[in-house]
C-alpha cells in the first residue's frame, strides 16, 4: 500500500513554542526558504509514522489573521489555497485568552484544526489550570496537551493528526463566534447575495467570505472581484452598503465590534474551561526581568551581554579560522603540488582555493555569532534587547530590533545582515540591510591599520576610531535620508510581545545555528566562486605580458654574483650572505609582479578608472587595490602589497609597504580619504551575495551597491579637496 | 487619561483605544479592550517604551502609542 500523504500547518502566535514543536515533529528534517515573493522564512519538514509521509509547514508566527502583515497574508493564504489537510494550533497554555484569538480565527476558516496546549506546565506554575476535555467541548476541536521543550505529548499530536485528517465528516458548523443579533442578521443576508451570485464558484467558506467583506478586508475583496466576475462589484457593493449601515449603528468601525465579540466568546469560553488554582504564585521569569531590564542595571548588563557576544565570537573563533587558514593553504599546496604549472594550477589555486577559501575562513564567527543569536532569541532576551534600545534606534526611524543586527555588522556584515530576519517590518529590514555596511566590518580593519599606522603615527588610533564614528554618523544620516524617501512610511508599531524568559533546548539552538550557516555556505559558494575566478582572470590576464626587463636573467644574475662568495664563507657569515641573496632575488620577483599586475586587464581596469580616483587622491594603483577589495576588503591590502612591489614576507612586508607608501606620494590627507572610501564602498562579495538572497531583489542588491559606491566617492571627495582647500594637504 | 500619563506599579481600566486604521487594530486584538485591566509594569531606562501586563501577558508600547490607549479608574495596584 502506497503510504498516504498528509500536508499539517502549524500555525499559533509567536513565542507559543512553536518552533520547538515543530522541532520536535521533524527533527532535522527541515528545509528552510523564502515563501515566494516576499522576505519571511518558510520552513518544511518532513517525516513518516505508521505508514503516513507527514509534511509539516511551519507557517509565521501571528496574532491574528487579519492580513494586516506579510506574515498573517502567508499564513492566511497557505490555508485558503494550498488546503493543507490539518491545521494544528499552537497555545501557549499560559497565555490562553489572547491565543484564543488566533484559535477563534482558524476555526472560521473551516478547516480541520487541532488546538495544541503547551507549556502546560509552566501554566500550573503560575496557578492556572485548564480543563482540556471542555475546552475541546465547548470549541469543537480535538484538544492536545504538549510541553514542547520536554518533548512531551508529541507522539499524541501526530495520532490525532493522523484521526483527524482521515476523518471525512463535514466539520462542525455550531460552536463558532456569535456576533450579536445585528451583525449576524447582516452576515446572513450578505451570504445568502454571494451565494446568489456566485454559485458554485465560491473559493470558501461563505460565512467566512462575508464577515471579511464586512470587516473590509482588501485581499478578500480583490479575490470575489476576481473570482465573482462579472458580478463582483456587485457583491462588494451590497458589502459595503451593509458596512456602512452597521457603522451607523453602531457608531465604530465594524471589524471592531466584531473584535469585541471574538473576545466577548473568548472570555465565556476561559471562565469555563480555565480554573485559578489557589496556592504560591511564583513568576520567576517576572523577576530576573526586574534586574535584565532594570533602569540602573538593564542597559549596562545589555552592553556586557553584547561584549561577551563579540568576546567570544573573536577569540574563540580564531582557533579554528587558524585551522581553517593552515587547512586551505595545506590544500592549495597539495593539489598545486600535483598539477602541472599553468593556468589550470593558477586558475584552481589562486583563483578558486585562495578567493573562497578567504571567505570560508569567516565561518567559525559566523556559527558562534549565530549560535549567540538564537540563544538571545530562545530565551526571550532578544525582545529585550529591543526594549532597551528601541528609543535610541527610533531615532533613524528603526525599530529597536535592528539594533543588534547593525552592532552585529561590526564583526561581519554578512552574518549580520542574515539576522535581519527577525525584523517583522519589511522596510525596516531593507533600511537596515542598507545602512549596515556602514558599519565598519573586521575585515576592514587591516586596511585602515595598514594605512593610519603608516601616515598617522601616534594618532592612528585616533584616526581608525574617527573612521569607525564616521560610519556611525552616515548610518544615521542615511537611514534618514531613505526613511523620507525611496522607504518613506510610518516606523513599524512597537506592538512588542515580552515572553516570558525561558530555558533554551540545545537541539533548537543548533539548529537555529546550523540553519542560518547552511544558507551562508550554500548560497555563498556559488556566487564567491565565480567572483573569485573572475578577479583572479582579471589579474593573471593576459598571459603573454611583455616585460620591459629580464626578470629572469637578472634572477640568475643575482644567482652567479653570490654563488662564489656563499661556498667561501661558512658558518653564520655565510647564512647571512645566503639571506640577502634571497633578499635580492625577492624584489626582483616582486618588481616581476608589480609588472605583471600593472600590465593585467586589472591593472588597465585601474588605469581607466584613474581620472574616476584622481580627484579623491588615489592613483591607479589605489584603484586596482580598492576594485580587487570587492572579492574581501582586507585584500586591498594584500594587492597594495603586490602594487607596491614589496617582496619579503611577515612583518617585515608589513614595514616595506608602509615605506613604499610613504614614498609613494600618498599623504596622510589622501590616506585618510582613502580610509573613508575603503569604509563606505561597495559591500564586498559575500556580503552583496547575501543582500541579493536577503532582500530578494536585484533592486535592492544594485540599490545598495551604488548609493553606496557614490557615497563613498563623495565622502572621500570631501574629505581630500576640502582638507587640500584648508591647507592640510 | 491616557495610558501615556500612568505611573510605575498603577493599574487602569482601557475605555477605548482612539485612533484610526491597523495600528488601533493591532491594539485591539492584542486585548486592549473596553473594559480590560492594564498594569504599568515598567518603563524602559530610556523612559521610552513601556511595558505593560493585560490579560496575563507582558506587552511593551512606545509612550506616543499608549498615549492613544484612554483608560479610567487609574489606581495603585498590583497583577
Amino acid at each position: 500500500m502506497a503510504p498516504h500523504s498528509i500536508t499539517v500547518a502549524l500555525a499559533g502566535n509567536p513565542n507559543s513554542g512553536k518552533s520547538t514543536i515543530f522541532n520536535n515533529l521533524t527533527g532535522t528534517r527541515q528545509k528552510v526558504g523564502n515563501w515566494p515573493g516576499v522576505t519571511v522564512e518558510k520552513k518544511e519538514g518532513h517525516l513518516s509514522t505508521n505508514g503516513y509521509e507527514l509534511t509539516i509547514v511551519d507557517l509565521p508566527g501571528t496574532y491574528s489573521l487579519t492580513a494586516y502583515s506579510i506574515e498573517e497574508i502567508v499564513a492566511r493564504d497557505f490555508i485558503l489555497d494550498e488546503k493543507p489537510d490539518v491545521v494544528v494550533d499552537i497555545i501557549d497554555a499560559s497565555n490562553l485568552e489572547r491565543n484564543l484569538y488566533l484559535a477563534t480565527q482558524l476555526r472560521e476558516l473551516d478547516t480541520k484544526v487541532i488546538y495544541v496546549l503547551n507549556m502546560a506546565d509552566v501554566a500550573r506554575q503560575r496557578g492556572v489550570k485548564i480543563d482540556g476535555e471542555k475546552l475541546s467541548e465547548l470549541l469543537d476541536v480535538p484538544v492536545v496537551f504538549t510541553v514542547g521543550n520536554k518533548n512531551e505529548g508529541t507522539d499524541q499530536l501526530l495520532k490525532a493528526i493522523i484521526a483527524v485528517a482521515e476523518t471525512d465528516i463535514e466539520l462542525p458548523r455550531t460552536r463558532r463566534v456569535y456576533y450579536g443579533k445585528d451583525i449576524e442578521k447582516t452576515i446572513g443576508e450578505l451570504s445568502t447575495f454571494i451565494k446568489d451570485k456566485m454559485g458554485k464558484r465560491l473559493p470558501h467558506s461563505v460565512r467566512w467570505i462575508a464577515v471579511k467583506l464586512l470587516e473590509k478586508d482588501k485581499i478578500v475583496q480583490a479575490r470575489t472581484l476576481q473570482a465573482a466576475s462579472p458580478e463582483g462589484e456587485a457583491i462588494l457593493c451590497e458589502a459595503e452598503q451593509k458596512r456602512e449601515t452597521l457603522r451607523q449603528f453602531f457608531d465604530e468601525e465594524p471589524e471592531i465590534v466584531m473584535t469585541d465579540h471574538r473576545y466577548g466568546f473568548i472570555a465565556g469560553i476561559v471562565k469555563e474551561a480555565l480554573k485559578t488554582v489557589s496556592g504560591r504564585r511564583i513568576d520567576i521569569s517576572r523577576q530576573v526581568d526586574q534586574i535584565l531590564t532594570n533602569r540602573l542595571l538593564g542597559l549596562p548588563i545589555f552592553v556586557f551581554f553584547i561584549w561577551a557576544m563579540f568576546q567570544i565570537t573573536f577569540s574563540l573563533g580564531t582557533y579554528p579560522m587558524g585551522w581553517i587558514d593552515s587547512g586551505v593553504g595545506w590544500l592549495g599546496g597539495a593539489i598545486g603540488g600535483r598539477l602541472p604549472q599553468g593556468l589550470l594550477h593558477d586558475l584552481i589555486v589562486d583563483g578558486i582555493i585562495a578567493g573562497v577559501g578567504s571567505v570560508i575562513i569567516f565561518l567559525p564567527n559566523i556559527l558562534i555569532l549565530f549560535f549567540c543569536i538564537a540563544l538571545f532569541e530562545d530565551t526571550g532576551y532578544m525582545a529585550r534587547a529591543a526594549f532597551l534600545m528601541d528609543k535610541v534606534m527610533h531615532l533613524i526611524g528603526l525599530h529597536g530590533k535592528s539594533f543588534i543586527p547593525l552592532l552585529m555588522g561590526f564583526g561581519c556584515n554578512a552574518p549580520a545582515i542574515m539576522a535581519t530576519r527577525t525584523l517583522e517590518s519589511e522596510k525596516d529590514r531593507i533600511l537596515t540591510i542598507l545602512i549596515n555596511p556602514l558599519m565598519s566590518c573586521s575585515a576592514r580593519l587591516p586596511v585602515y591599520i595598514l594605512l593610519a599606522g603608516t601616515f598617522f603615527g601616534v594618532k592612528a588610533g585616533n584616526a581608525i576610531f574617527s573612521i569607525y564614528a564616521l560610519g556611525i554618523v552616515l548610518a544615521i544620516l542615511v537611514g534618514r535620508l531613505f526613511r523620507s524617501t525611496v522607504l518613506r512610511g510610518k516606523v513599524a508599531p512597537f506592538v512588542m510581545e515580552l515572553p516570558p524568559y525561558r530555558a533554551p533546548m540545545f537541539k533548537g539552538l543548533l539548529i537555529h545555528m546550523w540553519d542560518r550557516s547552511k544558507i551562508f555556505l550554500k548560497k555563498m559558494g556559488g556566487v564567491i566562486l565565480i567572483g573569485s575566478v573572475v578577479v583572479w582572470f582579471l589579474s593573471a590576464f593576459p598571459q603573454d605580458i611583455e616585460y620591459s626587463r629580464d626578470y629572469e636573467s637578472e634572477i640568475a644574475a643575482v644567482h652567479a654574483k653570490y654563488e662564489t662568495p656563499i661556498l667561501q664563507l661558512q658558518g653564520n657569515s655565510g647564512e647571512a650572505l645566503m639571506r640577502q641573496r634571497d633578499k635580492a632575488i625577492s624584489a626582483v620577483e616582486a618588481q616581476k609582479a608589480r609588472e605583471k599586475v600593472e600590465k593585467s586587464y586589472m591593472g588597465y581596469l585601474g588605469k581607466a578608472l584613474a581620472p574616476i580616483f584622481a580627484p579623491i587622491g588615489m592613483d591607479w594603483r589605489g584603484s586596482v587595490a580598492v576594485i580587487s577589495g570587492f572579492v574581501a576588503k582586507e585584500i586591498v591590502v594584500s594587492t597594495m602589497g603586490v602594487l607596491y612591489a614589496v617582496g619579503a614576507d611577515g612583518t617585515e612586508r608589513n614595514e616595506a609597504l608602509k615605506g613604499a607608501l610613504k614614498k609613494s606620494g600618498m599623504t596622510a590627507l589622501s590616506a585618510y580619504a582613502m580610509m573613508a572610501f575603503v569604509l563606505i564602498y561597495v559591500p564586498c562579495l559575500a556580503t552583496v551575495a547575501v543582500i541579493k538572497r536577503e532582500t530578494n531583489s536585484w533592486k535592492w542588491t544594485f540599490f545598495s551597491i551604488g548609493y553606496s559606491t557614490v557615497l563613498a566617492w563623495v565622502v572621500a571627495f570631501l574629505i581630500y579637496q576640502g582638507g587640500k582647500v584648508i591647507g592640510l594637504a | 487619561m491616557n495610558l501615556s500619563e500612568l505611573q510605575e506599579g498603577q493599574i487602569a481600566t482601557v475605555v477605548r483605544v482612539a485612533g484610526k486604521g491597523s495600528f488601533r487594530r493591532r491594539l485591539l486584538e492584542m486585548g486592549f479592550l473596553r473594559g480590560t485591566e492594564v498594569y504599568v509594569e515598567k518603563y524602559a531606562p530610556l523612559k521610552d517604551p513601556i511595558e505593560l501586563i493585560l490579560k496575563g501577558y507582558h506587552v511593551s508600547l512606545r509612550v506616543d502609542e499608549a498615549a492613544w490607549v484612554q483608560v479610567e479608574n487609574v489606581r495603585l495596584g498590583a497583577t
